[in-house]
């Protein structure tokens, strides 16, 4: 297939921006969306002129190094990651249009490549449960209801890619943070440090300048594993309660 | 007469000097309470560079951090939860006999000995088996969601072909929460201001500094800010390296595209032993390559192998689709080699078996590189929901790359590469032969001998990073810290100016071809000679090719921008100039290697039914590498068992 996509390029966090058009010629509809910018990648080097920096690693859907938006949705049409998004959702000539994540928590480093330090920092406020090595009790001596352990797994599968703060008109982390404090929150062992978690990941999220939740919904159907948006109410409740005893 | 010899040297024998003896269940014990401790107040003053971040890492520099040590940690991905360790599917075992199914730390040991074909080393892997326990345990204390059972206990399944239920899970992405846990550790530790992270900065060089009385020591390395292009310089009290396996010396492999030898083959140039590089692991239920663009494979679960049935069209060439292809004139080729064991035949085999159909033109799917996994049969005995209930989310993956149904036509498959059991050479001890150079995870050679058996690479990572590093690298620390190395010091200056002109030179180059068609080709000269199967001929034929490739590379390679800037083309000439090496030793050693053992198969050395043949009275050794301009120098360390026999393994 013939396909025209039109990137977003910007030199660094400090240069301005622009969409370039670019085509490419022979689209197999087997590449993936990654493949593409691969070959795409391969014919600007050849040409001379820099190639478009992304992210990607493991091409396998687990990792959430990679994310792009791609005509106006967050890892694409397809809900699965972008590395897993294949050419064959596309048609014979195409425009596509490719942006980083935009969001003032996640900085440009270079044309699509973001900064998301900022989700590490909330993790450092909060999201694990302290353990220290070799203090560890007999696993099977803690039982966990197979239920509640079911929707701590649901939870804990989110990749941290970003796409949650991108399809957010505000910008905001909640459905990332929300995810963590359900995992940890539901578990026996997350209890001890259960409100000082919600208070501590809350305040940081704020901190880094993601917007507030005002319930669009928009992160949970752009997330490529699925997370519901039912992690809100449970970061809610615990935020709550919190703050009743503090 | 042995070819080999034209292309390397034989040194002195080593040992593992670090070992202990005694009876097997006792050493590690016995080793630990002679060790020396660090004062806590102490530990602050005392600093460690630890790079890569994956399950060894991670794990590593929570604990070293927890327990007091100023720790410095380098990833090249932008967040330590992104580690490859994060792609492991299956599980991870662990002794803990929870079936109460006859599972002990001596079968688990017992096991992995006879896995990894009688070429691991006895002492770490019993260790390996008793730590496995308590990793069960600190997972869980973090809150690592394993699969459980109704009563709330956790779940176990089996995994690889043993007879016992030891594999912990958390469906299939238990590499993904196992990573999390670890991550959750270290994040809390940098928030504690104990470990001090640095993503996105990958380390280009390793610095040696003599002592006063002149013993060499790992003292830091030299890193590139990936970001801003800075070449920075850090040194420490000593220096960890757990940056993963180098499958990706294949270009297509399961690895991740980051992946990469460079942290280790640095160090190696170094003086750093490099060991059994020719052991790799190929995995039979990967996703065929679609076409030249292809920049990964993808695995699935070889669980798939328990109701798909593997055949070929018996004529070659028949390019006829599967529904077309009437039964009488499809070769069922496991169930026809291997009665016994059929479609369930190990790893290594059924490999080489679908090898061995597509060299014959028997292959199917695009450029004949595949062999149908055919489900039709079990959807007919199970019915179609059951099918879908087992295997329902593979289905889906396949269906979403391949954009083919497997549930009405066969899916395709064919072997990849996926985990290297070689790596830097370390003692008992985790530490190279470097003094003060510790060694973690697949980064390094110990415990899985010349095969790795499912769900033990997680294993392993963790038992490194919690609970056999913590006390190896505090024993060595004990006499630390060393003199402070001034950032004027000669050795420092040399190692900057060397990764600085290495920069200038890869980015003056301006030839005429990507670097990626370089590691193609590189790629493709590995899996053809390098791969499944191994010749002489096949190997020293390779040995010119990645050396005529090499120079090419260096004489015409295309690197775009600049230095001091976000320049990803550069991080992978950086990193393909460092694969071509490490190829060409793999061949070296493969050739050397004139016997079939685990993931390294001799045409040469079968068996009259095609099997592999081990030559234990010729090969009882770990090979491991010195780096030498000319020519590679071989150390042998000889492999001794006291406990398990070595007896040949057999599948029919």
């Amino acid at each position: 297939m013939k396909i025209t996509v039109r990137v977003w390029r910007q030199k660094n966090a400090e240069s301005k921006g622009e969409m370039v058009t670019y085509g490419l010629e022979d689209v197999s509809e087997h590449m993936s969306f990654l493949e593409m910018l691969d070959v795409l990648n391969e014919q600007l080097t050849l040409a001379g002129d820099e190639p478009v920096a992304f992210d990607s690693d493991c091409r396998e859907g687990i990792c959430g190094t990679c994310g792009v938006v791609i005509n106006g949705i967050p890892h694409g049409p397809e809900v699965t990651t972008t590395c897993q998004l294949h050419m064959r959702t596309f048609h014979d000539g195409d425009v596509i249009d490719i942006e980083p994540w935009r969001a003032g928590a996640f900085p440009v480093v270079k044309d699509l490549v973001v900064d998301r330090g900022a989700f590490d920092r909330i993790i450092q406020a909060g999201g694990y449960i302290t353990a220290p090595t070799g203090s560890a009790p007999e696993a099977n001596n803690i039982a966990v209801p197979k239920e509640d352990a079911d929707h701590a797994f649901e939870a804990a599968t989110c990749i941290g890619c970003g796409a949650c703060v991108a399809a957010c008109p505000n910008g905001s982390a909640m459905l990332f943070t929300a995810a963590k404090i359900t995992h940890l929150g539901l578990l026996p062992q997350g209890q001890p440090e259960r409100d000082s978690r919600v208070l501590g990941m809350v305040e940081q999220m704020d901190f880094e300048g993601f917007g507030g939740c005002t319930n669009i919904g928009e992160c949970t159907a752009a997330c490529p594993k699925g997370i519901p948006l039912d992690v809100i109410s449970h970061l809610y409740r615990d935020m709550r309660n919190a703050l009743t005893k503090a | 007469m042995n070819m080999a010899l034209d292309f390397h040297v034989v040194g002195d024998e080593i040992r593992d000097t670090a070992a202990p003896a005694g009876p097997i269940e006792k050493r590690w014990d016995e080793h630990r309470a002679h060790m020396n401790l660090v004062n806590p107040a102490n530990r602050r003053k005392l600093s460690v560079i630890m790079v890569g971040t994956g399950l060894a890492g991670a794990s590593a520099a929570a604990t070293l951090g927890e327990a007091g040590y100023h720790v410095k940690a380098f990833c090249y991905q932008d967040s330590p939860r992104r580690a490859h360790s994060i792609a492991a599917q299956g599980g991870i075992n662990a002794a803990k006999n929870y079936r109460n199914d006859g599972d002990s730390i001596y079968r688990l040991f017992y096991d992995t000995v006879k896995g990894g074909d009688f070429r691991a080393r006895e002492s770490n892997v019993y260790r390996l088996a008793q730590v496995s326990v308590n990793i069960i345990d600190q997972c869980v204390a973090q809150g690592v969601p394993f699969a459980r059972e109704y009563g709330g206990l956790l779940d176990n399944r089996s995994f690889g072909g043993v007879q016992v239920s030891r594999t912990f899970y958390a469906r299939g992405q238990t590499g993904q929460q196992l990573l999390i846990g670890a991550y959750q550790a270290l994040e809390r530790q940098i928030g504690l201001g104990t470990v001090e992270m640095n993503t996105r900065h990958e380390m280009l060089e390793l610095i040696m500094v003599p002592d006063a009385d002149g013993t060499e020591r790992a003292r830091g390395i030299i890193v590139r800010d990936m970001v801003t292009g800075d070449i920075e310089t850090h040194l420490a009290d000593a220096v960890v390296l757990a940056t993963g396996g180098y499958g990706n010396v294949f270009f297509l492999s399961t690895n991740a595209m980051g992946s990469n030898v460079t942290a280790t083959w640095r160090a190696h140039r170094k003086g750093a032993y490099f060991a059994n590089p020719c052991y790799t692991q190929i995995h039979p239920t990967c996703i065929p390559v679609s076409g030249d663009y292809q920049s990964k494979l993808t695995l699935m679960s070889e669980s798939l192998r328990n109701d798909g049935r593997i055949w070929v069209p018996k004529k070659a060439g028949d390019d006829r689709l599967p529904s077309d292809i009437p039964e009488d004139e499809r070769d069922y080729y496991l169930e026809r080699i291997y009665p016994a064991f059929g479609n369930l035949v190990p790893r290594d085999i059924a490999s080489r078996a679908a090898k061995y159909q597509c060299d014959a033109g028997k292959g199917v799917g695009p450029g004949g590189l595949g062999v149908f996994l055919d489900f039709a049969e079990a959807i007919e005995r199970l019915g179609r929901p059951a099918v879908e209930a087992k295997y329902g989310n593979l289905f889906d993956m396949y269906a979403r790359i391949t954009g083919e149904d497997p549930y009405t036509q066969p899916m395709r498959i064919y072997p990849a590469v996926h985990y290297t059991m070689g790596g830097l050479w370390v003692d008992y001890d985790l530490q190279s032969n470097l003094t003060g150079l510790f060694v973690a995870g697949e980064a390094n050679f110990s415990d899985h001998g010349a095969n790795r058996l499912g769900a033990s690479a997680l294993m392993q990572g963790l038992a490194d990073g919690y609970f056999v590093l913590p006390y190896t690298l505090a024993n060595y620390l004990s006499h630390a810290p060393y003199e402070k190395v001034p950032e004027d010091h000669p050795r420092v200056v040399e190692a900057q100016q060397a990764v600085e002109e290495r920069v200038q030179k890869l980015l003056s180059i301006n030839g005429t071809r990507t670097v990626d068609s370089f590691h193609k080709e590189l790629g493709q000269i590995m899996w053809d000679y390098c791969g499944m199967e191994r010749t002489e001929e096949g190997l020293i034929k390779a040995i010119q090719m990645i050396r005529d490739l090499k120079a090419e590379f260096w004489s015409n390679v295309k690197v775009t921008g600049e230095a001091e800037e976000f320049n990803q083309t550069l991080e992978r000439a950086n990193r393909v100039g460092d694969f071509f090496e490490l190829g060409e030793l793999m061949c070296i050693d493969a050739l050397n290697r004139r016997e079939s053992c685990g993931g390294h198969f001799r045409g040469e050395s079968q068996t009259e039914d095609g099997e592999a043949l081990r030559h234990d009275d010729e090969f009882a050794y770990v090979a491991a590498w010195e780096f030498a301009d000319s020519q590679p120098i071989l150390h042998k360390e000889p492999l001794e068992y006291e406990y398990v026999e070595m007896k040949a393994r057999s599948y029919k």
